[in-house]
């Protein structure tokens, strides 16, 4: 093995994975540099295959050839490898306490449901749909009228939430569902994040991400 | 100065149970308070209305619910035994395995032990392969966490004491002591520990728990 090839950092992912985009969000805010490796997901890497044996999913974060797994885990473990800078959790433990939670809510529930509004007709649309603005509200309400889900400073739900509001285009067009409408005061928080380059730079765009599902509704013989 | 911690908690339920070990490592007084899940309270529901579940820990008056975010803000407030390691990696490690427990693996145990036919297959044989991947990662060690009990182990404290219970109440084998020599160890280590003793439902009783529902549930068929 060459000398060096074992150094710095290199992210496995998919370019319109949600996940994905966290991990590159988070690596934009510390400002650290690091090799973006697209993955085929239907012909997956002997290197993926081996850093992630459990899972066998992206994003993994190599660092100095050492595989982390989870975009969570993998945003945390970013946040504590480069803690001299843009922290991404609040400093007092309830604060971390609740933005973990919330982050964790999200993990639960945004891209299960999200994903259901697409692959879903009929009545069975209509439940996905009620479930999904629910779950829009909740967020609704956490949010507030605060700056970012943390307060002033841009963090872990934050960076957990917003790779889906590139998928909204995708939900009108599929479930006619509008989040815009359904959930107002997220609005300026969506737009407030995408001025931030480490987000604008991170996610795809809309179009693209309706192009792909698409593209998946006809893989899977959906309509 | 009073230390105000309290545990909303349903007895026998394991991931109350993980909440009230990690105090106990670390020498933390708590009150437990405990949950009717059948007729919940409105406490419960003020402090966890999004879930509505336990356990939640109660400090100063404040709510964290969701049993792995609650050993986290563990660690973060009572320093002593660290459940958790310094090294960023290694943190990262064990909260993948703490996510593989909740996520998978607990899953599969707990449904192979209350279904049937085709899809009970199904679930050991998930559940097997998790058992295995378990069984990798203690390799060479005393404990997920090293020498000392750690987040993982307290994670899957339903292995050491829950599974033997469900085995029997279901009459299946998942925890096979030749194809799992290092989580049988594992088990035996664990439950040497005074702390894990010391709270732990008494296995009698969570028999007769258990049982009661597997009737309750043949019944209704």
């Amino acid at each position: 093995m060459a000398e060096g090839e074992n150094k710095g950092l290199v992210l496995l992912d998919f370019w319109v994975s949600p996940f994905g985009q966290r991990c590159r969000i988070a690596l934009a805010e510390k400002g650290v540099e690091y090799e973006y490796r697209e993955e085929n997901l239907r012909d997956k890497s002997p290197l993926l295959l081996k850093s992630n044996p459990v899972h066998k999913k992206i994003p993994v974060l190599i660092h100095d050839g050492k595989p982390v797994c989870e975009s969570l885990i993998i945003v945390q473990y970013i946040d504590e490898a480069w803690p001299d800078r843009a922290p991404l959790l609040p400093a007092d433990s309830y604060a971390r306490a609740q933005a973990r939670f919330w982050a964790d809510l999200v993990d639960k529930k945004m891209y299960e449901s999200g994903t259901k509004l697409w692959k879903l007709k009929g009545e069975a649309q209509e439940e996905a749909k009620k479930e999904f603005i629910e779950i829009l509200k909740l967020l609704e309400g956490e949010l507030g009228d605060k700056k970012y889900f943390g307060g002033d400073t841009f963090g872990l739900v934050d960076i957990a939430l917003v790779p889906f509001t590139a998928w909204f285009y995708s939900y009108e067009a599929c479930a006619n569902l509008s989040a815009e409408k359904e959930a107002p005061k997220l609005v300026p928080w969506v737009k407030r994040c995408r001025e931030r380059e480490s987000v604008s730079k991170s996610l795809p765009d809309p179009l693209k991400v309706y192009e792909f599902v698409c593209f998946l509704k006809k893989v899977y013989g959906i309509e | 100065m009073a230390v105000e911690v309290k545990v909303f908690r349903s007895w026998g339920n394991p991931f109350s149970y993980r909440v009230e070990l990690a105090l106990r490592l670390k020498g933390v007084a708590y009150e437990h308070i405990e949950e009717d899940l059948s007729n919940k309270s409105t406490l419960l529901l003020d402090y966890n209305p999004v879930h509505k579940k336990v356990p939640v820990l109660l400090h100063h008056g404040k709510p964290i619910a969701e049993s792995l975010l609650i050993l986290e803000y563990i660690e973060e407030t009572w320093q002593e035994n660290p459940i958790l390691p310094k090294d960023p990696r290694e943190r990262a490690v064990a909260r993948f395995w703490c996510r593989f427990l909740d996520d998978k693996c607990l899953v599969a145990l707990w449904m192979s032990c209350w279904t049937e036919g085709e899809t009970q297959q199904n679930f050991m044989e998930q559940a097997k392969e998790c058992l295995h991947l378990l069984e990798e990662e203690l390799k060479g060690k005393k404990f997920f966490g090293g020498d000392s009990i750690g987040m993982v182990d307290i994670a899957a404290s339903s292995i050491a004491h829950w599974l033997g219970v469900l085995e029997e109440v279901a009459g299946i084998s998942l925890l096979d002591e030749e194809k799992y020599p290092n989580l049988c160890k594992w088990t035996e280590e664990f439950l040497k520990s005074d702390a894990v003793m010391e709270c732990l439902p008494k296995r009698a009783n969570l028999l007769a728990l258990f049982q009661t529902r597997k009737q309750a549930i043949s019944s209704v068929k």
